[in-house]
């Protein structure tokens, strides 16, 4: 009998494996996650919800279906955890907005019922930036979630909830969303993986939206295996959604066993390495273009000159997109609904207009007002309708790209984990952090985040960013996985970089409560 | 090419149905003015001749079946609402009392 500790050790894929062997069931396991959480979340704030009963009630169910010889999915009794920006029937989802406070969804997202037909135990939901707005999950409105690593730093944003969750062993698994970077920076900082399929490759139906033309969902694991097998059960087509990709979902489980990377061509981004990333963020990522080339790959260089605009582009394609989509946080048939000091008998458009400021935080209402003024008449041209054709550039270029190489490398974030409060007063220098993850949004492109050690100079984590062309998701899956066994090979013990990561310790909590961060 | 005034902002965020706080109008607008202006760098770009991309996949119209299928009760639909009456959203007044 295994301890509860190695339990929340395993991988997923160890964890699947366990639970057919019987080796433990899911109602052990669930339950060693769930007092890990009741445990250390109060330190980390990675959770916004858990859902014990409902969690344990899918555990039970599975363990007694396995006892009567019913053949279950393969991520059967394996718990995950649901970025809070899926609609979870019955759950509060809250999109870490004050104006969701208490929500309570009468429908589940398609990716949510992925999840219980593949009979997997929701623990819970993670905290996140407000409506995925953030790079540091600072911006939510119920208190920031710490970085396992050192407790007063950020795990990344907006899915810093999934990846703090992830890194911490308080759950295997966990769903993120990705508009211009919320899965694999995340993931860069914490030391986990994380994966942006193509677009349109996971169901958004359920899934609060940011800006449309460039959010995906997609998986947060600690290793590339993990990620792909998660991939698996929320990918594929759904109707429910006019966007999604009417096709088979990318052989990614198959690619995640590949270790041979002889004759394959690796571009580096000339535009997204250099001048700008810490010295040891290019350190690590230099090491890894080395273990590539030695393992067979052909290493060339490509230039993307376009993408010297892809933020200012982003930065007006994604307010435009959210100040429409926001719009419906009308605070008429769900949500936050206040009235002005001082009015009597307010009418609908003062009481909208109270509610708004009261119920969005500062980035939230930076962003809708940025693309409310970049739609406005007069200034659309100079603004929205330049940052589009940008985008067709940018586009232009990754094709262009492809041509040379069968996937493309980078640095996932120009730095390692930042102190929380760093940048918060400082929307630019936030807003940076994505420089390397935006142009595949932009493009529509997956792309995937392993990591690749620790900088020398602060001992954090490094992501090294890997992407393939639209739909060929599993090439990033194949290149991801042969350098993770690099990389395992190298540093030995259990060959992830979280062997290096501190035990988070339950004593008194940093500054700031959450209340206070409100 | 920006020059976002304290003004502009109010205005634009009224236009976004948000009524800011005097604060908050000293806070956000000096940062909108800097953002605005560095956005504003996509006009650097020779692109006149480059056709705009709304969408990183070709769009086509997705169509169904016309029949009815399950859907919200209206109990369900109105548990989430500030406030309910007589099977129906209760909203604040729309127009003037007059």
């Amino acid at each position: 009998m295994t301890n509860a500790q190695d339990l929340t050790h395993l991988t997923a894929a160890q964890m699947a494996d366990g639970l057919a062997a019987g080796d433990f069931t899911s109602v052990e396991l669930t339950q060693a996650h769930l007092d890990r959480i009741s445990r250390l979340n109060p330190v980390l704030n990675a959770f916004l919800q858990v859902d014990i009963d409902g969690a344990l009630a899918t555990a039970a169910d599975i363990d007694s279906r396995r006892a009567a010889g019913e053949v279950l999915p393969r991520l059967a009794g394996v718990p995950i955890a649901v970025k809070d920006i899926a609609c979870t029937q019955g759950i509060p989802t809250t999109a870490g907005s004050r104006t969701l406070e208490g929500w309570i969804p009468p429908y589940d997202a398609t990716i949510v019922t992925r999840l219980k037909e593949a009979g997997m135990p929701i623990l819970g939901k993670t905290n996140m930036d407000e409506f995925a707005m953030g790079s540091s999950t600072e911006h939510s409105a119920f208190g920031p979630t710490r970085n396992p690593w050192d407790l007063d730093r950020i795990p990344g944003g907006s899915g810093g909830g999934s990846s703090a969750a992830v890194a911490a062993f308080l759950a295997p698994l966990a769903i993120g969303s990705d508009t211009g970077g919320s899965i694999r920076q995340p993931g860069a900082v914490t030391g986990t993986v994380g994966a942006k399929p193509t677009y349109g490759g996971v169901s958004r139906y359920g899934v609060i939206a940011l800006a449309s033309s460039l959010d995906q969902i997609g998986p947060c694991a600690r290793t590339v295996t993990d990620a792909a097998l998660l991939h698996e059960v929320i990918g594929g087509h759904d109707p429910m959604d006019s966007t999604s990709i009417d096709a088979p979902v990318p052989p990614v489980v198959e690619a995640s066993a590949n270790r041979d990377l002889a004759g394959l061509r690796i571009g580096i981004v000339t535009e997204l390495t250099g001048d700008g990333y810490q010295a040891g963020v290019q350190a690590r990522f230099d090491e890894s273009v080395e273990l590539l080339r030695n393992a067979g790959a052909e290493i060339v260089e490509v230039s993307c000159p376009h993408f010297d605009y892809a933020m200012a582009a982003y930065y007006l394609i994604l307010p435009s997109e959210a100040s429409s989509n926001l719009a419906r946080y009308d605070a008429m048939r769900y949500g936050l609904r206040v009235s002005p000091d001082g009015v009597d008998s307010p009418s609908a458009e003062q009481v909208m207009a109270a509610s708004r400021d009261a119920g969005f935080g500062d980035e939230v209402k930076r962003r809708i007002i940025l693309g409310t003024y970049a739609l406005s008449s007069g200034y659309y041209d100079a603004y929205y309708g330049q940052a589009q054709k940008v985008r067709t550039l940018i586009a232009r270029d990754f094709e262009a790209a492809f041509e040379q190489a069968d996937v493309l490398i980078s640095p996932t974030a120009p730095t390692t984990a930042f102190k929380i409060g760093d940048k918060l007063e400082d929307p630019m220098a936030m807003y940076l952090n994505d420089i390397a993850t935006i142009p595949a949004n932009l493009a529509g492109i997956p792309g995937l985040s392993l990591p690749s050690g620790v900088a020398d100079e602060d001992g954090l984590p490094v992501g090294i960013q890997i992407l393939a062309p639209a739909t060929q998701d599993q090439r990033m899956y194949a290149v991801g996985a042969a350098l993770e066994a690099l990389l395992a090979e190298q540093w030995g013990g259990s060959g992830s970089v979280l062997d290096r990561a501190p035990e988070v310790t339950t004593g008194p909590a940093p500054a700031q409560s959450t209340e206070e961060m409100a | 090419m920006s020059n976002l005034s304290r003004d502009d902002v109010a205005h634009v965020a009224m236009l976004a149905r948000i009524q800011l706080t005097d604060d908050e109008l000293d806070r956000l607008a000096g940062q909108l003015d800097q953002i605005v202006d560095w956005v504003g760098q996509v006009n650097e770009v020779a692109a006149a001749e480059v056709p705009p991309m709304s969408h990183p996949l070709p769009l086509t119209n997705v169509t169904r079946p016309d029949e009815v299928r399950p859907s919200l009760t209206a109990e369900q639909a109105l548990a989430n609402a500030p406030e309910a009456e007589l099977d129906r959203f209760s909203v604040p007044r729309i127009l003037d009392e007059e």
